[in-house]
């Protein structure tokens, strides 16, 4: 029989009953009434209170750590240092991970840990803090990447050597890793073009801002067995990388996900955890450690701050014909950003015969980068949607018509050597010109911006569990997390193909103990890739469901039919059978073969790439440089929309984040290399009063490998947003902004060239 | 260090906790009486999420000093509504998807609530500068505004047909 990843079973026909429904989530009520638990949530009896005690410097040698002092101060119950982790290498991938969750040789950011404490009291470990005595030699430190890979930069690692670049000589460097990506022939390609457009472009880092400070609970019994409550979008991921830093086997190792407090990719990799542990083995007792939000600050991961080169070049008929791009990104004190993404979906998207992309990842004393919706993409695009309008208008054309001159359909061969099926971007640019907004002229003062976005989706490693109740009930364990509602959707699709009541159908977030692996929660992969298993699960229930009733009625399997969440006989030859509900079947299991229950694990392929277009409307205060955002429309392919109001909020949230990020959010360093914004008074996120409400149009081009049609929704909605905004400020002032953020200042200095350019 | 003894009634019931002299209305509230529906973001007064009534006044239950509380009446999230008798703002939030991942969610429900009480007919605008203390980085809050705009209808409509409650 054909598996689910071979025969999608996708009807474009169907009549879908549950699938396009807004039911309300089964997990808001709990969250609504405050009985929801989050990863500082949960109290455990004996419970001590960890605290970390983290580097003052940016870069130094840690000459020697004194914790005698805090040792003795009543209350305290256990301090640890680097020397209580097991020793892994420094260089390897584990030696690297562990080294950014507490330092050993050398500190290498303001903020990374040193020690940790657990106390009887939140107050007393915060006093034994102060008693630890870290004596360090500062060493000259590096924050900027332009600075990071200077001749005489200060050395982060002198092992390190350039990967993948075989001309670099052979000598300590602060680049990881360089990346190239090429298609046809650029020389030729930009011979040919009539138009040729090129400019820098750089941005900051910006937090993830999740509300939620990471907080987590460990609990090492005395037999080994490590029990870890945590808010984390990746349980199975911190199982295994848990297990190979302190070399516990992964099997000791349970990890129950709390509710998630936002995560957009900043919960992927874990902080307090591993200390937490150690802590609670050394203390035989469980730890609960919760971040201060300039701890989240200081020491979880931004996202990467770039710099870039890009280069385009088109015929005068709007025709796109070379591409060229030198991207360098930030990663913080280790390789690991993702900074290869970048060069795959920078472009992709337009079908460009010559593409040649250069991408560096560098490291300096920076906290370690983290995921944040595809991740190292949105800071790229904001340059390439940048010099795509510029382009437009040399051409003199509309620039949606520009980009669906240039836009790729089904069959494109990306950069990344996939060829694709069925995508609906030209539906989505198409959709942009219907919108009111866009028909809507803009007002004399006002700028408009367009900007696209493509991000891949993905797949992966998923297992879930599905068991039918004696009632006729439904349980479906999962193993990925719910970064903001995907257990309804998942629950809805359950529902469709078992044809009963989405309220008859729950969805539990399992520990690791209880299902196989499970890749992060990330890259918009989740409703799809749970939504496969689920699928598949329910299928297989179906199968045994028509089976038990065949053998009830004594026909053969093939006599009988699943519909409408009921057995009946396939036809009015078969007999007369009154048809039998899943409840009817699942009721007799102590008289037939036991309870009915499905597992389904695979490594999900098909993910169907994703589009959106957003249109923006500003006003520039010229005075001031200040950008009010006035008016924001989201134009997405979501395949088919589970949940269309959990889309919307997707869509919604993301330009909201990203709008942060064009206009304020920023990483700001003293000389010292100390992180000097920490807080959200300084860090400012957009508030309730800094934004419009966000239209959303969402578009339905099925991908054919998902029963429901369906594509990933998350990561898309970010990717356009700063180049909208930035394509809407140029289009206001009359000059194009080209660093992130672009915050007063900048504007103001930018008002000025202008005037003194263009007197 | 001595604690301090202190009695506060927290929605409609008395408590009597220690607690040190710098230690948080939103750290007792968690820590020591166990209601953790309120949440800590900041504790800097800058995002909202431990947003409590004190006397009738929203305050950042994290700018607060647990002794402050002192006779005083406390209502936080758990006090709002049942499951069987949703206050209507928590109704529509769930109806309208004014909520995510939910942790900001208790502080803002506790503040449009506030708002409600002092302007049952607010503007949009009104309600955006209100809530700009909570912070919310799921949903750009446009569902959140929208929610709110619901429930103040709700109530006003509740409040025409002689429901005082």
């Amino acid at each position: 029989m054909a598996t689910i990843l071979e025969e999608s079973g996708f009807n474009p026909d169907a009549d879908l009953k549950v699938v396009g429904t807004n039911p309300v989530k089964h997990d808001g009520l709990d969250k609504v009434l405050g009985r929801a638990k989050f990863g500082a949530d949960v109290y455990l009896p004996g419970m001590l209170y960890g605290k970390i005690v983290r580097s003052p410097h940016a870069h130094a040698k840690i000459k020697s750590i004194d914790i005698s002092e805090a040792k003795k101060l009543p209350g305290v119950k256990a301090v640890i240092t680097g020397a209580d982790f097991p020793e892994i290498p420094q260089g390897s991938g584990w030696g690297d991970m562990s080294r950014t969750t507490i330092a050993r040789e050398k500190v290498l950011f303001d903020g990374h840990p040193v020690a940790a404490i657990a106390a009887i009291s939140e107050q007393v470990a915060k006093r034994a803090c102060k008693l630890i005595k870290v004596e360090y030699d500062v060493l000259p430190h590096v924050i900027e990447v332009e600075d990071a890979i200077a001749k005489d930069a200060p050395i982060l690692h002198d092992y390190m050597r350039t990967k993948g670049d075989e001309d670099a000589p052979d000598v300590p460097t602060n680049i990881c890793e360089k990346m190239v990506s090429k298609i046809g022939d650029i020389d030729s390609g930009f011979a040919s073009a009539d138009f040729i457009v090129e400019n820098d472009f750089d941005s900051k880092p910006m937090h993830q801002g999740y509300i939620e400070p990471q907080g987590c609970i460990a609990d090492y019994s005395q037999d080994g067995l490590v029990e870890l409550w945590t808010c984390t979008q990746a349980p199975f991921v911190y199982r295994d990388r848990l297990s190979a830093i302190l070399k516990i086997d992964a099997a000791k190792i349970n990890v129950q996900q709390s509710e998630l407090g936002g995560g957009f990719g900043g919960k992927t990799g874990f902080y307090a955890e591993p200390l937490a542990i150690v802590l609670s083995k050394k203390a035989s007792a469980p730890v609960k450690m919760t971040l201060t939000r300039t701890e989240v600050f200081r020491g979880t991961g931004p996202v990467s701050g770039t710099k870039s080169r890009i280069k385009m070049g088109c015929k005068r008929n709007g025709k796109i014909v070379a591409a060229e791009a030198e991207l360098y990104f930030q990663t913080g004190p280790y390789t690991g950003s993702m900074y290869f993404n970048a060069p795959n979906a920078m472009f992709t998207r337009y079908d460009l015969p010559n593409i040649y992309i250069e991408a560096y990842e560098v490291v300096s004393n920076r906290p370690k980068v983290n995921s944040f919706r595809a991740p190292c993409v949105p800071q790229i695009v904001f340059g390439v949607e940048g010099l795509i309008d510029d382009m437009a208008k040399k051409v003199g054309m509309d620039p949606i018509d520009f980009r669906l001159k240039n836009a790729a359909t089904e069959g494109h061969t990306t950069i990344y050597g996939d060829t694709w099926g069925p995508v609906g971007f030209v539906e989505t640019l198409e959709a942009a010109k219907t919108t009111e907004h866009y028909r809507t002229p803009i007002k004399s003062g006002e700028g408009r911006g367009i900007s696209c976005g493509f991000w891949f989706n993905r797949g992966g490693e998923t297992a879930s569990t599905m068991t039918l109740a004696p009632d006729g009930t439904v349980t479906i364990s999962t193993g990925t997390a719910d970064v903001a509602g995907s257990r309804i959707s998942i629950a809805m699709m359950a529902a469709e193909e078992l044809g009963i009541d989405v309220d008859k159908v729950r969805v539990k977030m399992s520990d690791t103990n209880s299902l196989g692996f499970n890749r992060v929660t990330a890259g918009s992969r989740t409703t799809f890739s749970v939504g496969m298993v689920v699928v598949d699960n329910a299928r297989k229930c179906i199968g045994e469901l028509c089976r038990r009733a065949a053998n009830e009625w004594g026909v053969a399997e093939e006599e009988v039919k699943f519909e409408n969440g009921e057995v009946k006989p396939a036809s009015s030859n078969v007999g007369d059978f009154a048809p039998m509900s899943i409840g009817d079947i699942t009721s007799k299991t102590t008289m037939t073969d036991g309870a009915i229950v499905s597992s389904s694990s695979m490594n999900v392929t098909g993910a169907g790439p994703g589009f959106g277009v957003h249109i923006v409307d500003v006003k520039v205060d010229e005075g001031t440089g200040r950008v009010d955002v006035l008016r924001w429309t989201v134009i997405q392919d979501a395949g088919k929309a589970i949940h269309p109001l959990q889309v919307e909020g997707q869509l919604q949230g993301a330009a909201i984040q990203g709008m942060g990020w064009a206009l304020n959010e920023e990483y700001i360093y003293t000389q010292e290399g100390q992180l000097d914004n920490p807080g959200f008074l300084d860090y400012r996120m957009p508030v309730a009063s800094d934004v419009p409400m966000v239209d959303c149009k969402i578009v339905e081009v099925p991908n054919p490998l998902h029963p429901f049609g369906l594509r990933g929704v998350g990561e898309v909605p970010v990717v356009p947003t700063m180049a909208a905004v930035g394509n809407a400020i140029t289009a206001a002032i009359g000059i194009r902004p080209t660093s992130l953020p672009m915050s007063p200042p900048k504007l103001l200095d930018l008002i000025e060239k202008r005037d003194t350019l263009y007197p | 260090m001595a604690k301090a003894h202190v009695t506060t009634t927290v929605n409609g019931d008395e408590y009597e906790f220690l607690c040190e002299p710098q230690q948080s209305l939103v750290n007792v509230l968690r820590d020591e009486l166990r209601l953790s529906g309120t949440k800590e973001g900041c504790s800097t007064g800058d995002c909202g999420a431990c947003s409590v009534m004190m006397d009738d006044r929203l305050v950042c239950s994290c700018l607060v000093l647990a002794v402050e509380t002192e006779g005083k009446h406390i209502e936080t999230i758990e006090g709002m509504g049942t499951a069987e008798n949703l206050h209507p703002l928590q109704r529509r939030f769930l109806e309208i998807n004014g909520l995510q991942c939910g942790i900001c969610t208790p502080g803002i429900l506790v503040a449009a609530k506030a708002l409600l009480k002092k302007n049952p007919n607010p503007t949009e605008t009104e309600i955006r500068f209100w809530l700009a203390g909570n912070l919310c980085r799921c949903t750009g809050y446009d569902k959140i505004i929208r929610s709110v705009q619901a429930a103040a209808e709700d109530l006003r409509k509740d409040k025409s047909n002689g429901n005082h409650s």
